[in-house]
């Protein structure tokens, strides 16, 4: 006799209050949970007008440039020699990386809550130009907070958000990294809540930040699963996406969370090898805890402080993880992997080499297993490789590394 | 009878106003918590509010992050918490220590063992910032189990219609955090003060604590013309900073700064 399993109704996730299973939820201090619920609220309404959403999809079109190409790359799924890969082309928007899909968003939301300041934290910097893209579209004042080894790191992406018009506030606390930034813009927020609204950049965060930001890059899965069907006349086999906060991987998975015969993988950032304890690879490696706002897999030690993590890429570089990432490893649905600095380099260098597409390094950890994978897989199968943002922004970083003066 | 509520109607009896100063465990060096503690009670200190370190303290501004990152240089963690909090008990028996800090080192113990060790170490309330009582169901029995008292924020955002819901869960006292904004930010503005601890009391029959922005003797007797009890965060954290890098075994010299600043806003508060 088979088994009967109860479905799962993915749709309905997370509950009103916040909840994936035991994860998620809203760990804020008092002063913000006012304005969590008066976001909620304006969340909510804004999914069932049609107005809003009306407005999303235009700007979707218009200014971002979607829909992302689903783009087969033949030469290097030849060069691997198993499965077909495609990539699905976030590199391609506008502002180079799947976060404005987010910003976009959230800047409309803003917009209809009648805020006039946006702020906002950022690792690699994409999230950071993508916010202050935004307020310089809608005419908003903006402040991005940003990790001061970080803004080393990104220097060409500081100076883009400057240019646009945005403050970036040097973050000189604790690993000076992304973690950092979050929770000084945290205290921003706290500080400006009336006419201030904080723009998270991934599905971190207290409730409703998870599910709003996975609903606004849920696009990215939507385009996905109707392309591979156009193009191959099937579902994929498997997906690929690299997880930091996780909102890439999100928005790529959570269309096809229903579609059984689709694998997942989330790709989280190795660092030196989870052997060392030098990586960000929380899913892989942590355990469960509250952090910004959530419950979820932390990196943290015996204390429960959290640890400095380490990745190549400053995408990658953030101690937790998105909540409903920490259920849907819980409960099997997708599977958490990581690749190492190495692995990604290889791959960037591989991508760039075989198809002319240079991946950022969150990116490049997608790739590195991606390619993996489809070694083991069979030419008759497809699977989907999230680009989630291009390379440019991490020449310098990869020339350094390789000892390369510019 | 708990610590914390006989000390509210001991003070209530004499028509005074409790005086809490917080001090971060670990800051700046471990030998210092203790004496700090004593001479806090000396100088006329009712309640103690004992700082549990955390290296994202997020409600927080730089002054007590930076007292985290101090105290964390020496790996403070909770069981040094529970370890001064005893080592206090054999000396004083009767102020209520209150322990402040945030949500995961407790999650990562566990809330029964937490809540259990926090009340074999003479640990009367605790404030966990990251906490609300949306989530707070199991932590409250855990405490209460103990009998722990749980304390919670109400800060110039929240609505009467939460005031009703922390009404339901709160014991202890209530902490008003009168600012918006992080700790040690700003200036304090006494009249709003005033307008919100009266709205405050319509729905929430427990001593009123005011805490943000209290740094001298002339804002800690405005405050407490209203409220139950004044907090004392930043100005005392700040005279730790000064003091950071003081050798070991001179604790004297950091202590007396601290209790020369509560000494003062005590005899301002008795005398009104």
């Amino acid at each position: 006799m088979s088994e009967v399993k109860d479905k799962i109704d993915y749709s309905s996730m997370p509950d009103e209050r916040g909840h994936f299973g035991i994860y998620g939820g809203i760990f804020a201090s008092e002063t913000l949970m006012q304005a969590l619920d008066e976001l909620k609220e304006a969340y909510y309404n804004s999914i069932n007008d049609k107005v809003f959403q009306a407005q999303f999809d235009f700007d979707l079109a218009h200014y971002v440039g979607r829909p992302s190409p689903l783009y087969h790359a033949e030469r290097l799924s030849r060069e691997v020699g198993g499965a077909q890969i495609y990539l699905k082309r976030e590199d391609l928007n506008h502002t180079g990386a799947h976060k404005i899909n987010n910003t976009i968003g959230q800047a409309l939301l803003a917009k209809a809550m009648g805020k006039k300041r946006v702020i906002a934290e950022t690792g690699a910097g994409q999230h950071g130009v993508a916010t202050a893209t935004v307020a310089a579209r809608f005419g908003m004042e903006c402040v991005v907070y940003m990790g001061a080894e970080d803004i080393v790191r990104q220097a060409p992406n500081v100076y883009r958000m400057k240019l646009l018009g945005a403050t970036v506030v040097p973050v000189t606390s604790g690993s000076k990294t992304l973690k950092d930034a979050l929770n000084e813009a945290m205290r921003d927020w706290v500080t400006n809540v009336d006419d201030t609204f904080y723009i998270i950049g991934t599905v971190a965060g207290p409730h409703p930040y998870p599910a709003m930001v996975r609903d606004f890059q849920a696009i990215i899965g939507r385009e996905a699963r109707r392309q591979m069907q156009e193009q191959t006349g099937r579902l994929p086999d498997a997906l690929v996406a690299c997880i930091g906060g996780g909102s890439n991987a999100i928005g790529l998975f959570h269309p096809f969370l229903a579609d059984e015969s689709v694998e997942m993988y989330g790709v989280e950032a190795a660092g030196d090898g989870l052997e060392t304890g030098r990586h960000a690879a929380p899913l892989c490696a942590g355990k469960p805890g509250v952090l910004h706002g959530n419950r979820t897999y932390l990196m943290e030690d015996q204390d429960g402080q959290i640890i400095e993590t380490h990745s190549v890429s400053a995408g990658l570089d953030y101690p937790g993880v998105g909540p409903e990432h920490a259920w849907l490893k819980d409960i099997g649905r997708v599977n958490y992997v990581a690749a190492t600095d190495k692995e990604a380099l290889n791959a960037f260098h591989q991508l760039t080499r075989v198809e002319g597409i240079i991946p950022a390094l969150e990116s490049s950890h997608a790739v590195a297993y991606g390619v993996k994978l489809a070694a083991q897989m069979s030419a008759g199968q497809n699977i989907i490789i999230n680009l989630s943002g291009r390379g440019d922004k991490d020449i310098n970083t990869i020339a350094r590394i390789e000892g390369i003066e510019l | 009878m708990s610590r914390l509520k006989a000390c509210f109607e001991r003070l209530s009896a004499e028509s005074r106003k409790a005086l809490i100063p917080y001090v971060m465990t670990g800051d700046p060096q471990p030998e210092v918590t203790l004496p700090l503690m004593h001479a806090m009670v000396e100088a006329g200190a009712n309640i103690i509010e004992l700082g549990a370190p955390f290296s994202d303290p997020m409600a927080d501004g730089p002054v007590i992050q930076a007292a985290a990152e101090r105290s964390l240089e020496h790996h403070t963690s909770l069981h040094d918490v529970f370890a001064v909090a005893k080592k206090f008990r054999e000396k004083d028996d009767q102020t209520p220590i209150v322990m402040m800090g945030y949500l995961n080192p407790v999650e990562i113990m566990g809330y029964e063992s937490f809540a259990r060790q926090a009340a074999e170490n003479g640990i009367d309330g605790v404030i966990t910032v990251d906490m609300p009582p949306e989530e707070a169901e199991d932590y409250i029995a855990a405490l209460r189990a103990h009998q722990i008292d749980p304390i919670f924020l109400i800060a110039p955002t929240t609505t009467e219609e939460r005031m009703q819901k922390i009404a339901a869960v709160a014991s202890g006292f209530v902490y008003y955090v009168s600012l918006k904004g992080v700790t040690g930010a700003a200036t304090l503005d006494v009249a709003g003060v005033v307008e919100r601890v009266d709205l405050i009391r319509k729905y929430i029959d427990l001593p009123i604590g005011v805490g943000f922005g209290i740094n001298n003797a002339e804002t800690a007797t405005s405050v407490s013309r209203c409220a139950d009890a004044v907090v004392v965060g930043s100005a005392i954290v700040n005279r730790m900073a000064a003091q950071k890098d003081v050798k070991s075994g001179q604790t004297a010299i950091i202590t007396r700064d601290v209790a020369e600043l509560l000494k003062s806003m005590r005899v301002a508060m008795d005398a009104k």
